[in-house]
This record gives structure tokens, sequence and C-alpha cells, in this order.
């Protein structure tokens, strides 16, 4: 197993040596499948014994309630918004995921540094100045991207919710046009973007417009590759019997989440 | 299309004081904002402290406990971005003179005692313009700590940086962190410019050298309404 390391110069007191677990990111926009992803990916690997903890964004205990609050009242500027989404981050990554980490736990993470990048970089920020601050944030074993088209994204949104969400249409940099084509062209924005990143960073980009079986089964090919290569270097020669458990066994996705025919 | 605001495009100037705790700088700034309030001139002051968007936030994890080095120096990156995303910079574009009692260096210098690296911190706060004039009060440490702690006051927690364990005595913690500020901001004024004010100094006295340097580094006529083009 590869040893861990921050993009940058990491964190004060922290070595990256110590951290034994896996650090597992899905990225995509909503409607892309994530969530139903990680779901699968969480039962699939506590079934199997792996402790396993999910994080996201806005779910820190220091800033999460604050940050969606602050939200809903539409009143971020650009660069404040991108500094309260850092500092949440940096809460999970300090007091959940290294924790996790170092305990061997098998950390999934509901997007990562790279949505926070892109929907700065649409906003004005540079990728250099982001890639500074999030010097911070620790390299995962894989990042997985779910791109999935903007009018499939919009379509899945709709029988979800009912209707798009303000920050996701890109709302606060353009009003003018409606929301549809907003969203449209918001999510076209980003996804040039995570194409970019991904060249830089090395994501496996997954069609999310699959079906969630397909698409869980790349995932978890590449999954247990790693916690394979991982366990084996853990426990020296002896490898980690694999059971291959076959997708049919997931749990069936929510309705709601199932990809647009 | 957006409506014209500013024919004239007058570009504000930003004014910092920094400097310990009791180095005096807040009573400069305040008769430096009087004076050129008094002069007729567009100015306007700001304080380091939280913004409302922030604050419930940065209470929370104060009181929990739940702040380390790096993400009590990004909540409160995040709260002068709001304020210098809301405030500072609007004004300055609409061509006030702003005065900051602390500006990005009090980050600097306290952070970097916290722990962080000092290269990230610079980083961090690289939106936020540079002032075009910074007031440094140097004063010496013991001079400073006996201004503070002279009536005894309650120090709260992270003011007086118990979350670093330096001693379990508030005072004793206070003194110990205030010395780290001090030598902090010895560097960080070696690194920035800055103009240096004795603040042991007679207070008129440090008063009247700081109109002086501004008068002479600003164009204060242009600071005029009148002079802006702009009629109320």
């Amino acid at each position: 197993m590869k040893s861990k390391r921050f993009y940058g110069k990491g964190l004060p007191n922290v070595d990256p040596g110590q951290l034994k677990g896996t650090l597992i990111v899905l990225e995509g926009s909503d409607g892309s499948g994530r969530s139903t992803q990680i779901g699968l990916l969480q039962n699939w690997l506590e079934r199997r014994g792996f402790p396993t903890v999910v994080v996201g964004l806005k779910r820190s205990e220091l800033v999460g309630e604050a940050l969606a609050e602050a939200m809903r009242g539409n009143t971020l500027n650009a660069i404040t918004l991108n500094l309260f989404y850092a500092t949440d981050f940096a809460d999970q990554l300090e007091r959940v995921i290294l924790p996790s980490l170092k305990a061997g736990f098998v950390v999934l993470a509901d997007r990562y540094i790279y949505t926070l990048m892109a929907r700065d970089i649409v906003r004005g920020s540079s990728l250099e100045w982001l890639k500074e601050i999030y010097g911070i944030a620790l390299v995962p074993d894989a990042v997985f991207y779910l791109n999935v088209s903007p009018k499939i994204l919009a379509e899945r949104n709709f029988r979800k919710r009912g209707f798009l969400d303000y920050w996701e249409s890109g709302m606060d940099i353009q009003r003018v046009g409606g929301m549809y084509d907003n969203f449209i062209k918001y999510q076209a924005k980003l996804h040039r973007i995570f194409e970019a990143l991904q060249k830089e960073y090395g994501f496996t980009s997954i069609h999310g417009s699959k079906s969630v079986r397909a698409v869980f089964k790349e995932i978890k090919t590449k999954v247990e590759k790693i916690l394979t290569a991982s366990s084996a270097a853990e426990r020296g020669a002896a490898a980690l019997e694999v059971s291959a458990v076959s997708a049919e066994n997931a749990e069936a996705p929510p309705e709601d989440d199932a990809p647009a025919k | 299309m957006a409506p014209k605001l500013n024919p004239k495009e007058i570009e504000g100037k930003l004014i910092a004081v920094e400097g310990l705790d009791g180095s005096g700088k807040s009573t400069q700034i305040r008769l430096l904002k009087r004076w050129l309030e008094l002069e007729g001139y567009k100015v306007f002051f700001t304080e380091w402290n939280s913004s409302e968007l922030v604050k419930k936030a940065t209470r929370k994890g104060k009181k929990k406990k739940l702040l380390t080095p790096t993400t009590f120096s990004l909540i409160h990156c995040t709260d002068f971005a709001d304020r210098y995303e809301r405030q500072i910079l609007p004004l300055l574009k609409g061509g006030y003179i702003v005065l900051a009692d602390r500006y990005v260096y009090t980050a600097f210098a306290r952070d970097a005692v916290r722990g962080c690296d000092k290269d990230w911190l610079r980083k961090l706060y690289r939106f936020a313009r540079k002032p075009d004039i910074t007031f440094f009060f140097e004063l010496p440490l013991e001079v400073a700590l006996g201004r503070i702690l002279e009536g005894r006051p309650a120090l709260k927690y992270h003011e007086a940086g118990m979350d670093m364990g330096f001693s379990k005595d508030p005072y004793e913690s206070f003194r110990i962190f205030q010395g780290k500020i001090y030598e902090e901001y010895g560097r960080i004024f070696k690194e920035f410019p800055a103009e240096r004010v004795n603040a042991t100094e007679p207070s008129e006295l440090q008063q009247s050298k700081m109109r002086d340097i501004v008068k002479k580094r600003i164009d204060l006529k242009s600071f005029k309404l009148k002079a802006q083009g702009v009629r109320l």
C-alpha cells in the first residue's frame, strides 16, 4: 500500500504515515447517483466487516449548521462561501477523517475538495489559490467522478424533489435566463472544470447514466483492489481472502434515485 | 447594464493599525478617524471582530472547544472574508478611506503562534488587499502586559491562549502567548512594510506623527465628496 500523503504541507502535528485506513471519494453533482452509491458501498463494506464512516459537505459539527443557515439567506459572497466550506472541510478532516483513518476505518467521502474547488473556480477563484488552501487535504486512495449530463441531472432532480436547487443552478452568479437554463449552463461549466481537474488529480470517471448496478460494479472492483492491497501490506504476506460479493447481493437503491431512462 | 456609480473612479485607501493589546492602537485609530471625518473626508472605520454571519459558529466552536489551530484560523478567515467582501472592498471601490483596527497581520501573528504554517497563512489571506499604510505600534512587552493585566481583568480562554496549554494559570498563559505574538509581529514587520509608531510616546505626539504620514502618503483632497463628483 502506498503510504498516505497530503496535497500540500498538511496539518500541524499530523504524521500521514500513521494513517492506515482507506479514503474513498465520490464526486458528482446532485442527481449523479452519488449518495446511492455511497449507501451501497457502505453496506457492502460493513457486511464484509470493514468499519466504515461517511463524511460529506456541510456535515461538520463546527460550522455545518451555520453554513446551511447562511446559505438559506443567500447573502454570502464568493470568497466567504469558499472559506466557510473550507472550515467545514477542515473540521471533518481533523476530527473525523484523520482519527478514523488512524483507527483503520474506511472513510467514504460524499464529495471532497474537488467539488469545492470547482465551485470556487466558477465563481472566479484561481486554481492556484485553492490548491494552497487545500494543501491541508489528504490525498485519497481513490476518487470516482460520476459523470452525468446536465439534462439528465435536471431530470433526476425533478423526479426526486420536483425542483432545482438554487445553488446547484448557480443562481448566485446569474439570475437572468431562468432557473432551468442556468442549471444547465452552470452544470456544464462545473463539468468542464471537473474534466480539467481529472487530468490533474487522476480521478476515475464513470458514466453515471449507466445503471446503478453497473456503476456500483465499477466502483466495487476498484475499491476491492485497494482494500486487498492495503490489507496485504498490513498483514504481511497473508492476503485477505476476498470473497466476491456480487452486486446482486447489494441492496436495491431507493426508487427516487434510480437513473432516468 | 451596471449603473454608472462613480464617474471619476477614485480608488479608496486602506489604513491599518497593528500591535499588541495595550499598545494604544485603537485609541490612535479612533483619533485618526475623528480627524478625517471632521475635515470632511469620506472615511469608514472597521474592527477585527465577528460578522453576524460567522459569529454563532465561532462561539459554538469556542464554547465546545472544537477548534484546532487550523479550524480556528479558517473560521476567523471566513469571518474576515465576509467583512472584506461585504464592507471593506465595496467601500474602497466607492472611494473611501477605510481604517482597520487590526488586519491580516493579526491573523498571521496569532495563528502562527498556534502552529499554523506561515506560508499557508499568507496564501490563505491572499484575497485581501494590502494596506496603503500600516501603522505598527511598538512598545516593550512588559509595558503592554502591565497595561492589560493591571486591573486583573477576566481573560477569555482563547484570548489567554489557554488552548495552547502554556500554563494552567490564565495570566501566566496570557503572558507567554502575548510574548510569542510579540516576537512574531517583529518577524512579520521585517517582511511587510509598516510605519512604526513608538507607543510609549505621549498620545498627542503619536497622533500628530500619524497625521503627517497620512498627509504625506495620501492625496486627501480627492477623498472629499465634492472632489469625487458625487452630489447627494
